[in-house]
């Protein structure tokens, strides 16, 4: 914990201990670090005042016999509504229109952390947490009507809300009349028994989106509809520069203004409240203010290169202790360097949220993908017990990550406080995207040892990465703009030399290549053969926040090691798919790989292609694959391109995904994520990158951040899903995304012959790199 | 401040506001409508599109006063959950959306401009779909929404005779 946050917290008559209680945030806080929380913290089930222990925390059953069931996994436009509710209508053998789905109202659902990390899927529909409950559920209504009955539970058959004796079905009783509105009151039974894929009627099949036809008629309410009687309008001031502190504020500036009601300042933190939101986003823009520079922000020409002498926080991912051996008795040493930029989530619309702090108890309407760590925060901020604050989760923009949902809900608190009435704060275009938690920019070095046979005996792989800040957690709200300019620590950054990797294999958010054999300690965790293996990498401060930006590290390190191998590839002139083949054990990742090249009926030879010789408009194809986070999902790709060589245009003609997630939820809402996923990672390799000056951000628009927009010219899609049953059903809306950067690189070297190392791939670099 | 006069989705409405408020506000929050939404501000991305005079219109960058004495249809005016418009049928069918927070602006841009060339290419849907965003990526989707709704009898009575009608 931060001192301001200790301050606030003694401020508050709370201790250190009572606070992390009552968030939930103990098994996090006495761990102690920041990486465990970024690593597996944030998205376990975590004991709050909704024990999750309780049946009754996850499923309701009404007289009506409907069920209602409460998670801590929220939809942000990635289907996980309907599919959840496909689990519970599974497991309770109901209609899906008969259960309804609370998400992430710290009220009543139990306390999840944040929906993130492809992590929603392996957390509620395995073995465990909703998807126990509710086979739990079951289980204890067939019991009750067993007993009802008289005939045995073995004896029983349950459909559509009913439970009937298999001998004589005018012996039944329903949910309704069974359970009339009480609570369950028992706990989720570890050993209650999950349906088997093959019995699933609604699990598994296309259920159209619940909130469909709500979206395409203007119905659905998103936190930015949101309206509370007596709400007031809020609009922020940001700094002009990156780390300028507030010098003076003149309210007198904007008192006479038409609406204008109250100007809050907390340390750096300035807000405008009035009656209308034109008339807060006007006082907002006329408001003096005086502020005083922060240090110079380093040139971005320069900036790959100044992220390599900073100061930094190590760690090794696998460590052979060969590898300088290897490397120098290598026939042959392949090298190269890859550069991904600072990119944003860019949500359609900005970040909104709606506070209202009335007698030391405060509601918030979020959009957070994180609705108990932001009652925490929100009650750090405003110096209150957690128990205090009421977050509901309420839908927004679709967010990537983490956007702005988690600072604008501490800019309404703040707001709301400082006037004692509801206030409702939407966050300027340039606010959202000149202060948000971009994804990490990278500088990544590879180098690989090929034996004279052409198989790669050894791998290098460095990286240095620039990060501040994140995700708040429990307990740093300084991690965001909001919660830093109201004095609050972001969570310090300490240079670490790098440890020996202990325990058991992580692959580091895909810091190790598919290709390495993982092996820490005796045990090799990894999809590769390669043993001579090295992984490091440096965490540099960055001069801007920082956060998970979909497939948060995993694709920057997936984009350098997909063009790497295909790189040494074609340096032994093989095949890119069977040079992939050759080197990877895992079998499900090698057959996502050959499903993609059977359906793309891939050419097998060596790149770059037939038409890296000619002039004009060249087409070449590129292959990439991954098993994201080393444990949470199968992808292969195969991209088909043209390149005008004139004017270094790409067009993408065709994306050929394969994908293995386990057993599949909802197969067309799988598909929806990996066209969307795919489109998303084309955009953000073909353009977007985050730009500054020498003292600010200088991509605050859909002219200076440059998005694909709807209108551009498609590659048709092909989606093969490998539906497995028997194993543990894993994420399916990073898979996509985390390769489409390295099949577009290979598809242009195979197309030109020429490497391109830096994303994004915009024409002028094509053009410039084909010059030479 | 002053009195204007809106009609909005077929229903009039006096209002008394700064003649220079962007329509954008005036709908979403003095009538509190959810179908145009705040995306840019800036006319720059499509969210707060409204079809004014049959043209699909920036309501974040158009003063309330230029919309007064007009007819405007929002999202919500072309149909409902129970009754949806032939393109919000579309789009509902194709499974057309993930947030769905562009989709205002996809479907009354997409309308506006089949309205006006019914016969319109699947290139020059694109072109008019160029200044619209879908930071989602359900393009594919959507694009097959916009020509389902165009071969239906909605917009193409022959077209959709000829292929037997819309799926």
């Amino acid at each position: 914990m931060t001192p301001d946050a200790l301050d606030a917290l003694a401020r508050s008559g709370f201790s250190r201990r009572d606070f992390l209680k009552s968030s939930g945030a103990l098994v996090v806080a006495f761990a102690a670090a920041d990486e465990v929380w970024a690593a597996q913290g944030q998205f376990d089930t975590r004991a709050s005042h909704i024990d999750p222990k309780q049946l009754d925390s996850w499923i309701a059953i009404a007289a009506d016999g409907r069920a209602t069931a409460y998670t801590g996994k929220c939809e942000l436009g990635q289907g996980i509504q309907t599919a959840q509710i496909q689990l519970v209508a599974e497991e309770l053998s109901l209609p899906a229109d008969r259960v309804t789905l609370v998400q992430c109202d710290t009220q009543v659902c139990p306390d999840q952390g944040t929906t993130s990390g492809s992590q929603s899927t392996p957390t509620n529909f395995n073995e465990r947490n909703l998807a126990q409950a509710a086979a739990t559920a079951r289980e204890t209504l067939v019991r009750l009507a067993a007993t009802r009955l008289g005939v045995p539970a073995g004896e029983l058959a349950v459909a559509g809300g009913t439970i009937s004796a298999r001998s004589d079905r005018n012996k039944s009783v329903t949910y309704g009349e069974l359970v009339a509105g009480r609570k369950l009151n028992t706990l989720v039974d570890a050993n209650a028994k999950r349906k088997a894929p093959r019995e699933w009627t609604v699990l598994g099949t296309s259920v159209p989106r619940v909130d469909m036809a709500a979206m395409a008629t203007g119905q659905l309410e998103y936190v930015q509809n949101v309206r509370v009687p007596g709400m007031l309008h809020g609009a922020v001031v940001r700094p002009p520069s990156v780390g300028a502190t507030l010098a003076a504020v003149d309210e007198s500036s904007v008192r006479t203004m038409p609406g204008v009601v109250k100007v809050v300042v907390k340390n750096n933190f300035v807000g405008v409240v009035a009656a209308k939101p034109w008339q807060a986003m006007q006082a907002a823009a006329a408001l003096k203010a005086s502020w005083k520079d922060g240090p110079a922000l380093p040139p971005q020409r320069e900036f790959y290169d100044h992220l390599r002498k900073q100061p930094s926080r190590d760690a090794f991912v696998v460590n052979s202790s060969n590898v300088d051996e290897m490397l120098a008795k290598a026939p042959t040493v392949v090298r190269a360097t890859y550069l991904h930029p600072y990119q944003m989530h860019g949500s359609m619309g900005t970040s909104c949220a709606v506070a209202d702090v009335q007698g030391g108890r405060v509601t918030v309407w979020s959009s957070t993908q994180s609705a108990y760590p932001t009652r925490s925060g929100v009650a750090l901020l405003l110096g209150i017990p957690p128990d205090n604050v009421r977050v509901v989760y309420t839908r927004g923009s679709g967010c990537y990550g983490i956007n702005g949902a988690d600072t604008v809900s501490y800019d309404a608190a703040l707001m709301s406080q400082a006037t004692g009435k509801p206030v409702r704060v939407q966050l300027s275009r340039k606010d959202e995207m000149a202060w948000e938690n971009y994804g990490f920019a990278y500088a990544i070095d590879q180098r690989a040892g090929v034996s004279a046979d052409g198989t790669i005996t050894v791998w290098d792989h460095e990286a240095w990465f620039a990060s501040l800040g994140g995700r708040p957690g429990y307990e740093t709200p300084g991690n965001v703009v909001t919660g830093m300019l109201a004095g609050f620590a972001t969570a310090p950054f300490r240079p670490a030399q790098a440890a020996e990797p202990a325990g058991e294999f992580r692959n580091g958010s895909n810091a190790a290549p598919s290709y390495v054999s993982g092996r820490v300690a005796q045990h090799a965790g990894g999809a590769g053969t390669i043993t001579s293996e090295r992984v490091l990498t440096h965490t540099v401060r960055s001069p801007f926040f920082t956060g998970p930006l979909r497939s948060p590290s995993r694709l920057q390190n997936t984009f350098a090691h997909e063009c790497f191998l295909d790189e040494i590839a074609a340096h032994v002139k093989a095949d890119p798919v069977e040079y992939r083949l050759r080197h990877l054990s895992d079998p499900r990742l090698k057959e996502v790989v050959s499903a993609a090249a059977r359906t793309a009926k891939w050419e097998t030879r060596p790149s770059p292609g037939p038409d890296a010789s000619k002039t004009g408009v060249a087409r070449g194809r590129g292959f990439s694959c991954v098993l994201y986070e080393g444990d949470n999902g199968y992808v292969a790709m195969v991209a088909e391109i043209e390149v005008d060589r004139a004017t270094g245009r790409i067009a993408t003609r065709r994306l050929v995904i394969a994908q293995d997630c386990g057993p599949v939820s909802n197969p067309d809402g799988m598909r929806n994520q990996l066209e969307g996923g795919a489109l998303q990672g084309l955009s953000r390799a073909l353009g977007e990158e985050v730009t500054w000056d020498d003292r600010k951000v200088t991509s605050i628009d859909w002219r200076t951040y440059h998005s694909l927009p709807l209108g551009f010219e498609l590659p048709a899609i092909e989606s093969v899903l490998i539906n497995r049953a028997g194993v543990e059903a894993s994420g399916a809306g990073e898979t996509a995304i985390t390769i489409v950067a390295a099949a577009v690189g290979n598809a242009i070297f195979d197309a030109t012959g020429v490497r391109v190392r830096t994303v994004p791939f915009t024409a002028e670099r094509i053009a410039a790199a084909m010059r030479g | 401040m002053s009195p204007i006069t809106l009609t909005v989705n077929g229903r009039s409405h006096t209002l008394d506001v700064d003649p220079a408020t962007p329509l954008l506000y005036v709908l979403s929050d003095d009538l509190a409508l959810r179908g145009p939404k705040f995306g840019c501000g800036l006319g720059q991305c499509g969210a707060c599109a409204v079809i004014i005079r049959g043209r699909a219109v920036r309501s974040c960058v158009t003063p309330v006063s230029t919309a007064a004495g007009a007819e405007i249809t929002t999202l919500e005016g072309l149909g409902t959950i129970e009754r949806p418009h032939p393109i919000q049928r579309a789009f509902i069918a194709e499974q057309a959306a993930q947030c769905g927070f562009c989709l205002n602006g996809v479907i009354l841009t997409a309308k506006a401009f089949l309205d006006q060339n019914p016969k319109a290419t699947d290139a020059e849907v694109q072109q008019a779909l160029s200044g619209v965003l879908c930071r989602c990526f359900v393009n594919t989707r959507m694009l097959a929404a916009i020509r389902r709704y165009r071969n239906s009898p909605a917009v193409a009575p022959a077209a959709a005779e000829q292929e037997g009608g819309g799926r």
